[in-house]
């Protein structure tokens, strides 16, 4: 038993993946609650999509360097919010309608931007499907940077978000930032996105953001409670869903998914019986 | 009185002058959804005072309230707090109808009082002991100090609304804004609520309710002002709240009837079909 638990731990590329994932899970779990709170999951899967553009210039033009892939992708991120807003407010089109629009249209804008650039089957699979198993030792030293950045501010702020996803007008009588705070977590956001994009891909995206927070959700009577749950079950989902990859040469990103969707449906299940009795 | 003073002159920088009437409204016009809601209102509020807003849905209480608490554009006119625009002030509460709240939002009874004190702590600050001892002195205020732990959906209607008169306090607001706060409630749920709104006014606190009980308008406030998208009547209740002003006010929607010992005027609402039609006895 302890040699099942061990042996994975004997290579580096197993070690280096498991503390990606449980970072990237952690700082997904955070930012994710206020996703679950404010009703965006369908923007977080939207956001998620649509940098596929801009991956796919960063990686040709960078040539695989994770900066260049960084920055492309936040900046696509950041125009396909501000393009979902403009459409909303210039237009009788209703929010989710246009959330559709872009992401799609982007979607199909990267695609035709790796198809064209040749090697079309192998790294689209790698954005949509992340490899986490590939990370180096220079990639968790930015997603460490990231996600320490990410989590210091959503601590840091952690009662304003509180209020704006509560109350915006009560945000507004206390004359706190409104604007500043949504565009600010709109960023975080296109910031998870992108520095999780290695570890679960495009495709899975939006379960690291909801899933473990809408089980923390179920069973959880305040908002700090919620997000420390939530980033465990997303920590150990990591961990578990790595040896699952690693024993059963399912793909890492699903496996992890598929892990946090398990503990999901027994919370749930969980909570139903307990109402019962 | 010098703890009054203190906290007058604390808020965000801008003071308020002394002598002044705590809220002045002038010609203000705005639209909602394209439609005009307000048309040239204008009124005073003086300290201290515990005012009915009513008038027929759609009149446009909500956006008279939220344009006074800053959340919302006029088209035109001008607000005033202490002689001062309502931006940059924080002394205005606006308690929200309790069907706008998300009540399954995982926060407590004390977390929702804590929120009134955000804007006083301010960014990447956490509250301290003085924030602490506002809030636990605005849950007592409200009587819901014993249920500080709950999360919100566990209470009665008349507790949550209280809930959020414990916010407006801990905000520390001289100004409450009051939307539909008794809409729903059982008798002795209203009444905790005007025991409560007493014991604002003694601390200096004016209040302005927005509601369709004519009968709690006529009897327990001190001024009632009638709106219809334009400022009918303003003054004592028992002037304000007679067939005559409310036929003007309700228009189509008000039947007088004439009995033995004076008239009875009914009010039909017709966007609430559970709710009862309300009666107002009119001597």
């Amino acid at each position: 038993m302890v040699d099942l638990l061990l042996e994975p731990l004997s290579y580096g590329f197993m070690v280096r993946g498991m503390i990606a994932a449980i970072l990237v899970g952690v700082v997904s779990a955070l930012v994710g609650s206020f996703v679950v709170l404010r009703g965006m999951a369908f923007l977080g899967d939207a956001l998620a999509h649509a940098i596929l553009p801009g991956v796919a210039v960063g990686y040709i033009t960078g040539g695989g360097d994770q900066g260049a892939l960084f920055w492309w992708g936040l900046a696509t991120a950041g125009v396909t919010s501000l393009g979902i807003g403009a459409l909303t407010r210039a237009t009788r089109i209703k929010n989710d309608t246009a959330i559709g629009v872009l992401f799609a249209g982007m979607f199909a804008l990267g695609i035709a931007l790796i198809s064209a650039s040749g090697s079309y089957a192998v790294d689209l699979s790698h954005f949509l499907f992340g490899n986490v198993l590939g990370v180096s030792a220079s990639d968790l030293l930015v997603t460490g940077i990231t996600a320490g950045i990410v989590i210091l501010l959503v601590i840091g702020l952690y009662k304003e978000f509180m209020v704006i996803a509560f109350d915006p007008v009560l945000a507004k009588t206390l004359r706190l930032p409104v604007r500043f705070l949504e565009n600010l977590l709109l960023l975080l956001i296109a910031v998870t996105i992108v520095v999780a994009l290695q570890t679960v891909g495009i495709a899975l995206m939006v379960a690291m953001l909801v899933t473990p927070a809408a089980g923390a959700y179920l069973v959880t009577r305040r908002l700090w409670a919620m997000m420390a749950l939530a980033s465990l079950i997303a920590g150990i989902s990591g961990i578990a869903g790595l040896y699952l990859s690693f024993y059963t040469s399912v793909a890492s990103g699903a496996a992890i998914v598929l892990t946090s969707t398990a503990l999901f449906l027994l919370i749930w299940v969980w909570t139903a019986l307990r109402h019962r009795s | 009185m010098l703890e009054k003073i203190k906290r007058r002159f604390s808020t965000q920088g801008v003071s308020h002058q002394a002598g002044t009437s705590i809220l002045e409204v002038r010609e203000l016009s705005a639209s909602y959804e394209g439609r005009p809601a307000l048309e040239s209102v204008s009124f005073k509020l003086v300290e201290n005072e515990r005012v009915a807003v009513v008038g027929p849905n759609g009149a446009g209480k909500s956006t008279l309230f939220k344009i006074i608490a800053g959340v919302q554009e006029a088209d035109s006119g001008t607000v005033r707090i202490y002689g001062h625009v309502p931006v940059g002030h924080i002394c205005i509460a606006y308690v929200p109808q309790r069907s706008q709240v998300d009540w399954q939002f995982p926060v407590t009874v004390w977390d929702v009082v804590m929120m009134g004190r955000i804007g006083k702590i301010g960014l990447f600050r956490w509250p301290r002991k003085a924030d602490a001892q506002k809030v636990k002195e605005s849950l007592e205020l409200v009587e819901m100090e014993p249920y500080s732990n709950r999360q919100i959906d566990q209470l009665s209607g008349g507790q949550q609304q209280r809930v959020f008169i414990a916010q407006a306090f801990a905000q520390e607001a001289d100004l409450v804004l009051m939307d539909e706060p008794l809409a729903g409630l059982d008798a002795p749920a209203v009444e905790a609520i005007f025991r409560i709104l007493d014991r604002l006014q003694g601390r200096g606190v004016s209040v302005l309710v927005a509601t369709h009980d004519l009968h709690l308008a006529g009897e327990r406030f001190d001024r009632v002002m009638l709106l219809n998208r334009r400022l009918l009547q303003f003054g004592a209740p028992e002037a304000v709240i007679t067939p005559e002003f409310l036929v003007d006010a309700y228009g189509e929607q008000v039947h007088v009837l004439h009995t033995d010992d004076g008239r009875i005027v009914m009010i039909e609402d017709n966007c609430h079909d559970d709710a009862p039609e309300e009666v107002r006895r009119v001597g």
